[in-house]
């Protein structure tokens, strides 16, 4: 849960000056703290894995319960996820690494935390076909506007997420811009990425390098 | 003695656990190393950390990218199964309304309870920290002191393998030389935020002490400290030891360690207790009741067989109660007979009184110095490595603060492996325009990936007549035991100290250079502080004491009018200090399964 998202601008502690970043109010949640609402987790599931699933097996979407998209719906999310995460020289795209069978996966949930996204995502599915003409009288859908346009809407939709992001079609897209993104960088490709190097076993920790603490200005441990 | 069915119970024992737990598993391994016949009696199914861990496995490979769901309420690969904040057909209930007035609680149904899931942090309470009622005139002194306690913190941290470093401060003690294993190098992070916070606030932050081997115990030397002139428990203290790998610095502790490098009851106590041939372990088996004799002693423990619902009864000499705090207090107040009428030592209303929690909350910011750093590899011993013991005990003591109490801070940085919510955190220190995609979202997730950091504070909490819990009368679970109603009122107190956790979260952020995107809570610590339970370090309900009538259990967790049962779970904790929990849970089940070995050799039991 998180109570910070609609409050008025903060006002400034009483013994530290801090620098705000203006426009600034999401919120960072600590990922791996304590920070776990126990209250988002009390709805009964529909049928899932079960309480006590072979956590060693490897899940494709599909494999657990069936997807939603149609060809149609699943080709524009491919072009969606492109953009969102296109590939470039060192890394893949999101569609490359499977990202839109994620997303169906998610929004086809039978539990009711990604559930509740599903009549986001569709919508805002169909409002992307129905602009389509608007951009250019010959395409019928989004993916067959030129990738300019596609990508133009999608900037104008980005704005309206940074300033709302509860807002739609905005919230739309900072939905989809999070599963899409989220999605990418939990493979190890997207890991990559980021610059995530662990998980790999190793008999030695010796700290960060030294070029890393030469950048902080702090000396090496003993 | 093995894992086994109701069918195959010995007729009568010489104690029987309920619970397998920190509390459960200390109580059975040292009952068992010392020749006493023991049957523990465990809700859960068997679970094996090395066969049923997934070290390696990243998000992509699980349904929903791992995320948490009603039935893996931490997420896929978090080690807890058939366990969570709700169990189906296993309600608890709330008399208060508002999220701050309920308790949230995580219980846990598997082979080891609780320390499979576990963020391995191990901090012995200080001297202090069992005398709040003499030094600050809140909550309870505790019947033992610091100094009672120790030598069984020496070997609880010897037998597990903690590492840590001896820093001699005020309230936080060091241990015996040779007792800590190496603390781990700190990350980028935490080793800024030690310097900053040093230099410009003096505030020390220091290695944390958590329960994983940063090297091999030592097997040779340990076992004869441990089990001085008992040859059979010393050689299976010491083969269990060698089969224990030390850290390979990857994968969370909260997983399950395969590589044993991490503590689990299973692991490092049920498995050479087993070992003794003393111990049986019956899963499945969800306890309802302590039976009582005509005399009024123990007699055995009721419980349901899980696997095909029938009830069954079995005996023993001694009954020790290691369920889990208030499942322990949810025993106690349905072990009613005509003798005690109000559940086992409950003469004098106390049983589920003073529940307390770690009062805790959390701030965090965007660090720019730690932007744009070189790709390498900062898993660590993977999970907190570095806090802030309290600094200022003399100010606590002097009443220069307005709440009595400490807490302490744990950092939560580095490069950690992505999760779904990674590019989140870059929307607010992005310079693009809009929300970051596309090639801007690449550019963002390599400059500003392992930039952020998140300070966590974890305080005492004494007890108060508000944070109860009680049988609810209208509730019944799935096998018709009744359940506990809970009630939940953090004091002016906790608000107060969770105000100065956010002012010192927000100082040393600051210090570290930090972009702020939000404000933290000095002026609202009820949105800042945790829900009760949430930090599962719940204690209380039925607490130790100097006199029969001010307490539950004398300082061995005996109830008084009961001696031959013993709770020795956190139940018996009189406060919260602002130390984690589980080793003192496991140093006071250590001193009570001395003892009860004492008081069964002199026939007093």
């Amino acid at each position: 849960m998180n109570r910070s998202d609609d409050q008025p601008l903060p006002r400034i502690p009483r013994r530290v000056a801090l620098k705000w970043i203006a426009g600034a109010s999401a919120s960072l949640t600590i990922s791996g703290s304590p920070n776990f609402s126990p209250a988002a987790t009390k709805t009964i599931p529909a049928v899932g894995y079960g309480r006590d699933p072979d956590i060693l097996k490897q899940y494709q979407p599909g494999e657990l319960w069936p997807l939603t998209f149609t060809d149609a719906q699943r080709q524009l999310v491919i072009t969606l996820c492109d953009i969102i995460i296109p590939a470039d020289d060192t890394s893949p795209s999101a569609s490359q690494v499977g990202v839109h069978d994620f997303v169906d996966e998610w929004i086809s949930s039978p539990y009711q935390e990604q559930n509740k996204d599903r009549n986001l995502i569709l919508r805002g599915l169909a409002w992307l076909d129905e602009e389509a003409p608007r951009h250019d009288p010959n395409a019928e859908t989004f993916v067959a506007l030129n990738p300019k346009t596609r990508l133009a809407i999608c900037s104008e939709l980005a704005v309206a997420a940074k300033n709302d992001r509860k807002e739609y079609p905005g919230s739309f897209f900072y939905l989809l811009r999070n599963l899409v993104a989220g999605g990418y960088f939990t493979t190890p490709e997207g890991m990559k990425v980021v610059g995530y190097a662990g998980n790999t076993p190793n008999p030695i920790w010796n700290g960060p390098p030294k070029e890393v603490l030469d950048k902080l200005g702090l000396s090496p441990q003993e | 003695m093995p894992v086994i069915s109701p069918k195959e119970t010995q007729s009568t024992y010489d104690a029987v656990i309920v619970g397998s737990g920190a509390a459960g598993g200390q109580v059975a391994y040292t009952l068992a190393m010392n020749g006493v016949k023991v049957l523990v009696l465990e809700a859960g199914r068997m679970f094996d950390p090395v066969r049923e861990t997934a070290m390696f496995h990243t998000p992509n490979m699980a349904p929903l990218r791992a995320a948490a769901t009603p039935d893996k309420q931490y997420g896929f690969y978090d080690a807890s199964i058939q366990s969570g904040w709700t169990i189906p057909g296993e309600p608890y209930t709330n008399a208060g309304k508002e999220e701050l007035r309920q308790f949230a609680w995580w219980r846990q149904r598997m082979m080891g309870g609780r320390t499979n899931h576990w963020g391995r942090v191990s901090l012995r309470n200080g001297p202090y920290d069992f005398k709040t009622r003499t030094r600050q005139g809140v909550g309870f002194d505790w019947p033992i002191s610091y100094d009672d306690l120790a030598p069984w913190y020496d070997k609880a941290e010897m037998l597990a393998g903690i590492f840590g470093a001896n820093e001699g401060l005020e309230n936080s003690p060091d241990s015996s030389p040779g007792v800590l294993l190496p603390p781990p190098k700190m990350r980028a992070g935490e080793l800024l935020a030690k310097d900053r916070a040093q230099k410009k606030l003096g505030i020390s932050f220091v290695p944390v002490h958590r329960a994983v081997l940063t090297a091999p115990q030592d097997a040779d030397r340990i076992p004869k400290k441990i089990h001085p002139g008992n040859k059979k428990a010393q050689r299976i203290l010491a083969d269990n030891m060698r089969t224990r790998s030390p850290c390979f610095h990857a994968t969370d502790c909260h997983r399950g360690c395969s590589i044993k490098a991490a503590f689990d009851s299973t692991t490092v106590l049920l498995n050479p207790a087993l070992e003794s041939g003393n111990l049986d372990i019956l899963p499945n088996a969800m306890a309802r009741q302590v039976t009582v004799d005509k005399s009024g002693k123990a007699s055995g423990v009721t419980y349901v067989d899980k696997v095909d619902n029938t009830e069954h009864h079995v005996a023993a000499r001694v009954v020790v109660l290691g369920a889990g705090s208030q499942e322990s207090v949810r025993l106690l107040l349905n072990s009613k007979s005509n003798r005690f009428p109000d559940g086992l030592g409950n003469d004098h209303g106390l049983v589920g009184k003073y529940i307390t929690d770690s009062v805790s909350s959390s701030f965090s910011a965007q660090i720019p110095a730690l932007e744009n750093m070189p790709v390498y590899n900062e898993d660590g011993v993977v999970g907190q490595q570095a806090y802030a013991p309290f600094w200022r005990c003399k100010d606590l003591q002097n009443g220069n603060l307005d709440f009595p109490g400490g807490y302490k801070l744990l950092t939560v940085a580095g490069r950690k492996m992505p999760s779904l919510n990674t590019a989140k955190q870059f929307d607010p220190v992005s310079e693009s325009e809009g929300i970051p995609f596309g090639k801007q979202l690449k550019e963002d997730a390599r400059r500003y990936y392992g930039s952020f950091q998140g300070i966590g504070a974890q305080g005492a909490m004494d007890a108060n007549d508000d944070c109860y819990a009680e049988l609810d009368p209208d509730t019944v679970d799935q096998w018709g035991i009744p359940v506990l109603r809970f009630h939940w009122k953090f004091s002016d107190n906790d608000l107060k100290q969770v105000a100065h956790q956010q002012e010192s979260i927000a100082a040393i952020l600051d210090a570290m250079g930090a972009r702020f995107t939000r404000a933290p809570k000095i002026d609202n610590p009820e949105e800042a502080i945790k829900q009760g339970g949430a930090i599962i370090h719940e204690v209380g309900g039925a607490i130790m004491g100097e006199t029969p009538d001010a307490s539950v259990t004398n300082q061995w967790g005996q109830v008084w009018k009961v001696p031959n049962l013993a709770v020795a779970d956190g139940a018996i904790f009189p406060n919260t200090a602002d130390k984690n929990p589980t080793l003192t849970i496991l140093a006071l089940a250590m001193r009570t399964a001395d003892h009860l070995v004492d008081e069964l050799k002199k026939g007093n039991l």
